[in-house]
């Protein structure tokens, strides 16, 4: 029961909750995170893994992919990226809705990982802005789990845009 | 005797050589100039029915000090009637890096030898649609050319380095 300041009501006596809109939106937004997972190479077993019923991203209202970019608020890019590809992960990026968020899943992603050559692009970030990078090589569950609480935190934090 | 000294022997106009590679495949080495006849023939002569192109690739031998010229173009053909299989390389020079294509022959050489003129820049007269069919048209270069620096950056997007 907090202080109640001298002519103030105490809201909580009769059954409400106080809060921000902002804080509101957020809440609500972490929670119902629709991904588009742009699966293209080894880190998809991972992804299949952390998002079947054994780590299952459905616990953090992640658990609904969307296969259009349109319906999306999370990309996830997961794999390699190679320079041919990098033109049309541009363009489902820029075809996503505002507001977006975008996960690196994997080294290939974050920085190209072990790839030092002249096919793979060194990290998504010089294409397209990156919200959470998960490293590992494919990174566990745990980690992408992980990631996603902190991309969660992020939301949360964030000024929302209505 | 062995099928590629036999080949020899029948087609010795247009067959440098008759060896075995590793692992003991026989193996003959063929002139550039008459590949397409050579094998054309090996596919319909009834001796050695040729009817299918396993694969085809080629080969940088920049280092190689006995190699007198720079590339090879290695085909993998295999006889399903016959049941026998024969490797045919063909000695390619670095000034005048084109020969002739096979896709007239076995249509299945038509994305082998895009593959060929896109990482080694061995062009193939005669082919249908000779365009890169792994790396993006704007690339420069023939990435598993000896010389072509494996690090080198020409992205699409991105920094140039
Ligand atoms: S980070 Fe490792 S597992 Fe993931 S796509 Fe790259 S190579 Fe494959």
């Amino acid at each position: 029961m907090g202080a109640v300041a001298e002519g103030g009501v105490n809201l909580e006596k009769f059954g409400f909750m106080t809060t921000k809109l902002n804080d509101a939106i957020g809440w609500a937004r972490k929670f119902s995170i629709f991904q588009y997972p742009f699966v293209t190479a080894c880190c998809g077993m991972e992804y299949m893994a952390t998002a079947c019923a054994h780590y299952d991203v459905d616990r953090f209202g992640a658990g609904f992919p969307r296969f259009s970019p349109r319906q999306a608020d999370v990309l996830f890019v997961v794999g390699t990226i190679s320079q041919k590809m990098a033109p049309v992960l541009k363009k489902i990026y820029d075809q996503m809705c505002e507001p977006k968020w975008v996960v690196a899943f994997g080294v290939c992603t974050c920085t190209g990982g072990f790839y030092d050559n002249y096919a793979t692009v060194m990290g998504i970030d010089h294409i397209i802005p990156v919200d959470v990078y998960i490293p590992g090589c494919p990174p566990r569950p745990e980690n992408v789990l992980d990631g996603l609480m902190k991309l969660q935190d992020k939301i949360q934090n964030q000024k929302q845009e209505v | 005797m062995n099928l590629a000294e036999k080949i020899k022997q029948k087609y010795s106009s247009m067959v440098l050589e008759a060896t075995a590679i590793a692992g003991g495949d026989p193996t003959i080495v063929a002139k550039k100039e008459t590949i397409k006849n050579l094998m054309t023939a090996l596919r319909d002569d009834v001796d050695f029915q040729f009817n299918v192109l396993m694969d085809l690739f080629g080969v940088d031998y920049l280092f190689w000090e006995e190699k007198e010229k720079r590339f090879e173009v290695v085909y993998n053909i295999y006889s399903i009637s016959k049941k026998h299989r024969l490797f045919v390389k063909v000695p390619v020079k670095e000034t005048d890096a084109a020969l002739d294509s096979v896709t007239d022959v076995w249509p299945a050489a038509n994305w082998f030898e895009r593959e060929v003129w896109d990482m080694f820049g061995i062009r193939f007269n005669g082919h249908p649609n000779l365009k890169r069919i792994l790396m993006y048209e704007e690339f420069k270069g023939h990435p598993l050319r000896k010389d072509y620096p494996y690090n080198k950056r020409q992205p699409l997007i991105g920094p140039m380095h």
